[in-house]
């Protein structure tokens, strides 16, 4: 009994410290789940007079992911969107984030270009209204224009079979 | 030499503020906007408020929160803004939830956990039977009773 207490409160805190260990500190939860993606409409980083917004990604599920060309973890995952833009299952719309228009197409020009289209926002306020703190960043947006799904930090193959592609495959398959 | 160097050491600001210069056309709203800051957690360095980090965007942040301050907005407004984005996380104070009530009254219940145990203790020993005397203790007592009476 003397050594039971000490025993007990030990236990828990080991559990409390034990799942404080594998969560990730840097991952923030985003508020925008299951939240309609904030508006935007800006000019495509391939072509200033076209403009991308929050309508093209209605109508299909999509994925949005935030880009630079000065980001490092961006070089890290882009093998993995150009297979995932190659294989057709699911738009990947760019946000250029803080960046510049030359940089950004040499970067695409050198590394490929998986995007369907990129949008252009050098001073980073779509990126501040969509949340973003830590480029690459990844959103799923559903058919209506919702978001379902954000990662945070470079999408691995891993990420992609296990989290990503089952979640768009079953959005895919729900009717709106 | 030291001694006269010394209050200059004193007279360094203590707290190196990576910010900008701001114009306010009212200097209430510059002490709104530099406690707003100062109680705003910073995304990318997560251990630094808005005023502390010097990440960019930090700075980003600053400006909006200094557009909102001063166009005549209030602090909540402000505040609105970057939990509509960013969630509680940004704030150094998050509001009493059911998923923070255990942040807010843990200490509390630790400090009452605590007290009840040193309660007990006390408790304990007050009737435990060191207090009471021993048979040595006792005829010493009498002893000195009687000395005292004879």
């Amino acid at each position: 009994m003397r050594y039971l207490i000490p025993l007990a409160v030990f236990a828990v805190m080991v559990i409390f410290l034990g799942i404080g260990l594998t969560l990730n500190p840097r991952e923030v939860p985003s508020p925008f789940i299951g939240k309609p993606a904030p508006m935007f409409a800006l000019p495509q980083v391939a072509d200033a007079a076209k403009t991308l917004s929050r309508d093209d990604l209605k109508g299909q599920v999509s994925l949005v992911n935030v880009w630079a060309s000065w980001c490092a973890s961006c070089r890290e995952e882009h093998p993995v969107l150009l297979q995932l833009a190659k294989q057709n299952i699911v738009p990947i719309y760019g946000l250029n984030y803080k960046d510049e228009r030359d940089k950004a197409l040499a970067w695409l020009q050198r590394f490929g270009d998986p995007y369907t289209a990129s949008a252009f926002d050098p001073e980073g306020k779509t990126g501040i209204d969509w949340g973003v703190y830590g480029v690459p960043e990844t959103f799923v947006v559903d058919r209506d224009g919702v978001i379902r799904h954000k990662q945070t930090g470079p999408i691995t193959p891993e990420i992609l079979e296990k989290k990503l592609l089952p979640l768009i495959r079953q959005l895919q398959a729900t009717p709106s | 030499m030291m001694r006269r160097l010394l209050p200059f050491l004193f007279a360094l600001p203590l707290t190196a503020q990576a910010i900008e210069i701001r114009h306010f056309d009212d200097p209430d709203k510059q002490q709104r906007y530099e406690r707003l800051i100062e109680e705003l957690r910073c995304l990318v360095c997560q251990n630094q408020s808005l005023a502390d980090s010097d990440a960019d965007l930090a700075q980003d942040l600053r400006d909006e929160v200094y557009t909102i301050i001063q166009s005549g907005k209030n602090e909540e407004e402000a505040v609105k803004f970057l939990t509509d984005r960013y969630g509680d996380f940004v704030l150094y104070r998050p509001p009493f939830k059911v998923t923070t009530a255990l942040l807010w009254i843990g200490p509390f219940l630790l400090l009452a956990a605590g007290g009840a145990l040193l309660w007990r203790q006390v408790k304990r020993r007050n009737t435990a039977d060191d207090l009471a005397l021993t048979d040595e203790e006792k005829k010493r007592l009498e002893r000195l009773r009687n000395n005292l009476e004879g």
